[in-house]
C-alpha cells in the first residue's frame, strides 16, 4: 500500500511539473522571448553563482583538509615512511597550488566575461608564447616530481639487508598466517602440493612429502577411496557425482606423480631450513629499529598486504613469491602515546577484492622493544618451532611415521 | 536491408529533395529499429546508454546505502534486491561485490564508451565532415545491435541465482576464475565474459567505420586541419578503440579458457575451497598486463570524447575561438600516444621489477604536459570571451573543474613511491571518478544539451537545464571531494564495511563513517537530481519548443543541415569548407560567427 501511494505521488508530481513547464513555455511566449536565446538575467545570475560555487567549493576543501586530513594515520611509524610522507607533503603543496590556481581562473572568468550587451569578445586564436610557456613550465615541474619520486621509490624497493629479518606473510580467503624463519633466519622452502592439515603452510621437508603422499593416496578423499568407490558394482551413482569423482581422481592421479618426483629430488638438508621457522596467528609481533624483509604468499586468490601505518604495501599472488622491506621505529606503546588512543593497534589489511569477507581479513601488528621483543622470541623458538608443533608428543627424537601426526592441528595461541 | 525496406507501409516524404542519393521508402522497422541512418543510430546508442547509466547509478545507491548504515534495515534494498540478497533490508556481503562490480562495468563501458563516443561520433561524424552518412551503415547498424546484446546480457546477469560476476570492474583472475572463491564468479561472471565479448566486437564495429569516414569522406575543402576538434577526438578515441580492446578480448578469451577447459594461463599453485588445483605455471599478473594495456587507453577512450565536445561547446559559447587549435590537436594526439605506454601504473604494487615501475611513473606523468596545455587552453578561451552560459555550457565548464581536480591527484598516484601508500585506497576511487567519471559525464550532459536541438529537432528547456546542472555539480563533488580524505586515513576500497576499524583504531572508523554519511546523502541529492534531466529529456523530445536551424549561432556543418531529419543530411548538394571552424568575433565580420562554408570574404585571411 505504502508503495503504491508513493507510484501515485511520483506520478502525480512529474505530471504536475509537466503542467508548470507548459505554462512557463506558454508565458515566454506572450513575453516574445524566445526559448532559445539565453535570457542576460539568467546569464547573470548563473555567473554569479559559478563565484558561489567556488567559494563553497574552496571552503569545503579547507574544511575537510584541515578537520580531516591528517587523521587515521598520523605520523608514519617506519623509517621510510617518513621518507614518503614529506614527499606526499610536497607533492600535496605543488598540487593544491594548481587546483586552487586554475579552478579559481575558470570560474573567474565565466563570471567576470559573461556576455554584456555591446561587448565582443577579443579574437584571440592563438599565441606560441604562451602555449610554449604552459609546456614548459609543467615540464619542469614534472621533471622535479619525477626525480624526487623515483630517489624514494628506488631506495625503498631496494634489496633487503643480509641482515634483515626474513618474515612470511601467508594469505588465504580471509585471514593472514606469518612464519618467522627462525634460528637461521631463512624460511623453509614449501611447495603448495604439501598442504595437509597439520602443514597448512605446506612447507617442504621429508616428513611432510611423505604425509602429503599418504594423504593424496590412503586419505578420506583419496585415491585408493576414490578408485574403490568407482569401481564398487553395489554403490549407486548419480552420473553427475560419478563425472565429478572421475575429474578428481584424474586430478590426483596428476598431483601424486609430481609428489613423487619431488620426493625423488628432495634434498634431506634443506628440511632444517623449514623445522625452525615459527608459524605465528593473529598477531605479528615485530621488533623496533629491526630491517624486516617480508615475503608474501597466496593459497588461493590474490589478496593485497597494506600496512597503513608503516605506509608499505604489497600484493600476494598465488603461484608467486613477493617482496617488501620495511623498518618499524615506533612502538605499538609510543604510538599509543602519540596517537592519544590506549587501545590503538597496528594492523595488516586486505587491500585487494578477496571475496566476500575481505573487509574483515586482517591481522594486528605489535612493534615491541628490543628487549620485550627477544624475550618472546626465545620462548617461541625453544617450544613452539614448526618442529614442535609437527611432533608434539615426541619431539627432538627422531622422525617417526608422518601418518600419525595426521589429525594433530598446527597449535598456536 | 534496402530490400526490406520495399516492403514499406510508412512513407518519407523526402521526395525530389535529393535526387543524387538514391533515397527509399522507409518502413517503421527500417527507420526506427533496423535503421542504418547514423542519426538514427546516434539516438539509439543514447536512449540504451541512458538507461543502462540509470541502472547502475540505482546499483551505485543501493551500495551506498550500506555504507552509510551499515547493517540497519533498509526498505529501498529489500525492495530492489528482495530476500535472496538483502534479507530483512540488509545487504549480502557477496552481493555488495556483485553491485560493485557492475556498477563500475556499467558506468564505464556502457555508459561512458558505449554512450559518449557511441552516440556523438555516430551523430556528429558525418554531419560535421559534411558526409551524407558513416562508410558503412549496415557495420554501423550492426555495432548498435551487438551493443544492446551485450547489455542485455550485462543486466540478465544481474538476475542469475549464483549472482552477477562479483569480481570488481577488473575482474582479476583467479578470483573471477574459480566459482569455489566468490559465487558470482559461476554463471553471472560467464556472462560478463560473454557480454564483454560482443561489446568488443561492436565497439570495433563502431570504430574502423569511424576512422574511415574521417579519412575517406570528408567534404570538398575540409582538410584534417579544418576539422572540428571534436572530429579529432573521436578520430583518435577510436584509433585507441582500435588497438586496445582486441587485447581485452585475448585476455577475456584467455580466462574463458582457464574457467571452462582447464588451462592454466592466470593459474598457478592454487588450493581453494578445501581443493588442491593442478594448475602450474601460469601468472595471474599476466592477465593484469593485458587487462590494463587496454584498461588505460580505455580511460582516455573516455575522456577524449568528452574533451571534444567540451572544446567545440566552450568556444561556441564563448563566441570565441578556441585558443591553440593547433595544439589542442596535438595534445589529443600526445595523449591517445602516450596513453598506451602507461598501464604499469596500475600495478606498481604487483611484485613488479621495480625498474619497470619506474619506466612507467616516467610515461604516466608525462601525460599531464598535454593534459596541462588543455587546460590552459580552455581556460584562455574563457578568458575575454562575450560567455553565454547554456545549460552545455556549464557542464562544459564543470568538466574543466573536474578536469583539473581529478587530473592533480593523479600526479600522485602516478608517482610509485606515493602510489604504494594509497594504491587501492578510496583515493584512488575519489581520483578516478572525478576525473574520469565526472568528466565524461559532465561532457556527455553538455553534449546531449548542446545537440539535442540537432537531434529532435526541439529545445530543451534552460531553467530545469541551470537546476540540473547546479544540482550535479554540488551533488557529486560533495560524494567524491570527502573520498580522498577517506582514502587519506587508509580506508581499502571494496569494503562491505568499516568495522574492523573498531579493532584497532576506532576514532579512524568513527571518521570514515561521518565521511560515508556525508557522501551517500549527496549521493541521494545528485541521483534525485538527475531525474530532473530524465523529465526534462523525454519531455522535450515530445513537447520542447520547436528548434530553429542554428539555435548556437555555431559554424560547424550540421547547423547548415534542415532540422527535420532527412537521409543524407543535406537536401541538395554537400556543402563546402572555406575556413576552419572557430571563426567566432572575427573583426571585421558583421556577425560574431562565419560558418564553415561561408566562403572568405574579399581581404579576409584564415586564421
Amino acid at each position: 500500500m505504502g508503495k503504491l501511494i508513493a507510484i501515485i505521488v511520483i506520478v502525480l508530481g512529474v505530471v504536475a511539473l509537466a503542467q508548470l513547464i507548459r505554462i512557463y513555455e506558454l508565458n515566454s511566449k506572450l513575453r516574445n522571448s524566445g526559448e532559445n536565446e539565453v535570457i542576460n538575467r539568467d546569464n547573470k545570475l548563473n555567473g554569479k553563482l559559478m563565484l558561489a560555487f567556488m567559494a563553497f567549493f574552496f571552503l569545503g576543501f579547507i574544511y575537510l583538509m584541515s578537520e580531516y586530513g591528517w587523521t587515521g594515520r598520523g605520523v608514519a611509524a617506519s623509517v621510510h615512511g617518513r621518507d614518503l610522507d614529506s614527499l606526499l607533503n610536497l607533492n600535496f603543496i605543488i598540487i593544491i597550488i594548481v587546483f586552487f590556481l586554475t579552478n579559481f581562473l575558470l570560474f573567474f572568468f565565466a563570471y567576470k566575461y559573461t556576455r554584456k550587451p555591446g561587448v565582443a569578445a577579443f579574437y584571440y586564436p592563438h599565441n606560441n608564447k604562451l602555449e610554449m610557456l604552459w609546456t614548459v613550465v609543467p615540464a619542469a615541474v614534472l621533471a622535479v616530481i619525477i626525480i624526487l619520486g623515483l630517489k624514494t621509490w628506488n631506495s625503498v624497493t631496494d634489496n633487503a639487508k643480509k641482515e634483515s629479518i626474513r618474515v612470511e606473510l601467508f594469505s588465504k580467503q580471509f585471514d593472514w598466517t606469518a612464519r618467522y624463519s627462525g634460528q637461521d633466519n631463512t624460511l623453509g622452502y614449501f611447495d603448495y602440493k604439501l598442504t595437509t592439515a597439520n602443514n597448512e603452510l605446506a612447507l617442504l621437508t621429508s616428513n611432510t612429502i611423505d604425509s602429503a603422499i599418504f594423504e593424496m593416496e590412503d586419505g578420506l578423499s583419496g585415491i585408493k577411496a576414490l578408485e574403490s568407490k568407482l569401481n564398487d558394482n553395489t554403490i549407486m551413482l548419480v552420473p553427475e557425482e560419478k563425472e565429478k569423482m572421475i575429474v578428481d581422481l584424474d586430478r590426483k592421479e596428476r598431483l601424486i606423480r609430481l609428489l613423487y618426483q619431488m620426493k625423488a629430488r628432495h634434498n634431506k638438508k634443506v628440511d632444517a631450513f623449514a623445522w625452525d621457522d615459527i608459524i605465528q596467528k593473529d598477531t605479528l609481533y615485530l621488533c623496533e629499529n629491526k630491517e624486516y624483509e617480508f615475503n608474501f604468499r597466496a593459497k588461493d586468490v590474490i589478496h593485497s598486504a597494506h600496512f597503513p601505518h608503516f605506509r608499505a604495501q604489497m600484493n600476494t599472488v598465488p603461484g608467486l613469491t613477493t617482496r617488501f622491506k620495511f623498518t618499524p621505529d615506533i612502538t605499538t606503546k609510543e604510538m599509543r602515546v602519540i596517537k592519544q588512543n590506549n587501545k590503538f593497534n597496528y594492523v595488516l589489511l586486505c587491500n585487494k577484492i578477496c571475496g566476500g569477507a575481505h573487509y574483515k581479513m586482517k591481522m594486528i601488528i605489535v612493534v615491541l622493544p628490543e628487549g620485550e621483543y627477544n624475550s618472546w622470541m626465545k620462548a617461541k623458538m625453544a617450544t613452539a618451532t614448526f618442529k614442535h608443533n609437527y611432533f608434539p608428543v615426541v619431539s627432538s627424537q627422531a622422525a617417526p611415521a608422518a601418518k600419525t601426526t595426521d589429525t594433530t592441528a598446527v597449535a598456536d595461541k | 536491408m534496402s530490400a526490406a525496406a520495399h516492403v514499406a507501409h510508412g512513407s518519407h516524404d523526402s521526395h525530389g529533395h535529393h535526387e543524387d542519393h538514391g533515397h527509399h521508402e522507409e518502413s517503421f522497422i527500417s527507420k526506427y529499429i533496423f535503421s542504418q541512418d547514423h542519426k538514427m543510430i546516434g539516438k539509439q546508442f543514447l536512449l540504451t546508454a541512458v538507461f543502462m547509466g540509470i541502472v547502475a547509478m540505482l546499483l551505485s545507491i543501493l551500495f551506498r546505502i550500506q555504507l552509510a548504515w551499515p547493517g540497519e534495515s533498509s526498505d529501498f534494498l529489500s525492495f530492489f534486491l528482495g530476500e535472496t540478497w538483502a534479507p530483512g533490508g540488509v545487504l549480502k556481503e557477496d552481493m555488495y561485490l556483485g553491485l560493485v562490480t557492475i556498477h563500475g562495468t556499467i558506468m564505464v563501458f556502457f555508459l561512458l564508451t558505449g554512450g559518449l563516443s557511441g552516440t556523438f561520433s555516430n551523430l556528429l561524424i558525418p554531419l560535421q565532415l559534411g558526409a551524407r552518412d558513416m562508410a558503412s551503415g549496415f557495420l554501423n547498424m550492426l555495432s548498435y545491435w551487438f551493443f544492446l546484446i551485450s547489455s542485455i546480457i550485462m543486466l540478465v546477469s544481474l538476475f542469475v541465482e549464483s549472482g552477477p560476476a562479483m569480481a570488481g570492474w577488473t575482474i582479476y583472475p583467479p578470483l573471477s576464475a574459480l566459482p569455489q572463491a566468490v559465487s558470482g564468479s559461476g554463471l553471472g561472471m560467464t556472462l560478463w565474459l560473454v557480454s564483454m565479448t560482443l561489446f568488443v566486437v561492436s565497439s570495433l564495429m563502431g570504430s574502423l567505420n569511424y576512422i574511415v569516414t574521417v579519412l575517406n569522406l570528408r567534404t570538398k575543402g575540409m582538410s584534417m586541419t579544418r576539422m572540428p576538434l571534436t572530429i579529432w577526438a573521436f578520430f583518435v578515441t577510436a584509433i585507441l578503440g582500435v588497438l586496445s580492446f582486441p587485447v581485452l578480448f585475448s585476455a577475456v578469451l584467455l580466462l574463458m579458457m582457464d574457467r571452462l577447459m582447464g588451462t592454466s594461463f592466470y593459474l598457478s599453485d592454487i588450493i581453494v575451497g578445501g581443493e588442491m588445483l593442478a594448475n602450474h605455471g601460469g601468472s595471474p599478473i599476466l592477465y593484469q598486463h593485458l587487462f590494463w594495456f587496454l584498461g588505460h587507453p580505455e580511460v582516455y577512450i573516455v575522456l577524449l570524447p568528452a574533451l571534444g565536445l567540451s572544446s567545440e561547446i566552450i568556444s561556441t559559447n564563448s563566441r570565441k575561438p578556441i585558443f591553440g587549435y593547433r595544439a589542442m590537436i596535438g595534445s589529443i594526439l600526445a595523449i591517445g600516444f602516450l596513453s598506451f605506454i602507461v598501464w604499469g601504473h596500475h600495478m606498481f604494487v604487483t611484485g613488479m621489477n621495480p625498474f619497470i615501475g619506474s619506466v612507467f611513473v616516467f610515461t604516466t606523468l608525462l601525460i599531464a604536459i598535454p593534459s596541462a596545455v588543455k587546460v590552459f587552453n580552455y581556460l584562455t578561451t574563457l578568458w575575454k570571451g562575450s560567455i553565454v552560459l547554456t545549460p552545455a555550457m556549464m557542464f562544459a565548464i564543470g568538466l574543466v573543474s573536474t578536469f583539473i581536480t581529478g587530473g592533480v591527484t593523479g600526479i600522485i598516484l602516478a608517482d610509485s613511491a606515493l602510489d604504494i601508500n594509497i594504491h587501492d585506497t578510496y583515493f584512488v576511487v575519489a581520483h578516478f571518478h572525478i576525473v574520469m567519471g565526472m568528466s565524461a559525464v559532465f561532457g556527455m550532459f553538455a553534449g546531449v544539451y548542446h545537440w539535442f536541438p540537432k537531434m529532435f529537432g526541439r529545445m530543451m528547456n534552460l531553467r530545469l537545464g541551470y537546476i540540473h546542472f547546479w544540482i550535479t555539480i554540488v551533488g557529486a563533488y560533495g560524494v567524491f571531494f570527502p573520498m580522498h580524505f577517506v582514502g587519506l586515513a587508509g580506508a581499502p576500497r571494496r569494503y562491505y564495511d568499516y568495522s574492523v576499524y573498531g579493532e584497532f583504531d576506532s576514532p579512524t572508523g568513527e571518521m570514515m563513517m561521518d565521511l560515508n554519511v556525508i557522501i551517500t546523502i549527496f549521493a541521494i541529492i545528485a541521483a534525485l537530481g538527475q531525474l530532473i534531466f530524465l523529465f526534462n529529456f523525454f519531455y522535450s523530445i515530445y513537447r520542447g519548443p520547436k528548434a530553429i536551424q542554428n539555435p548556437w549561432k555555431a559554424n560547424t556543418l550540421e547547423w547548415t543541415t534542415p532540422v527535420e531529419h532527412v537521409h543524407g543530411n543535406w537536401p541538395g548538394e554537400l556543402p563546402t569548407v572555406h575556413r576552419w571552424p572557430y571563426d567566432y568575433s572575427k573583426p571585421g565580420a558583421s556577425e560574431d560567427y562565419i560558418p564553415q562554408n561561408v566562403p572568405l570574404a574579399e581581404g579576409e585571411e584564415e586564421h
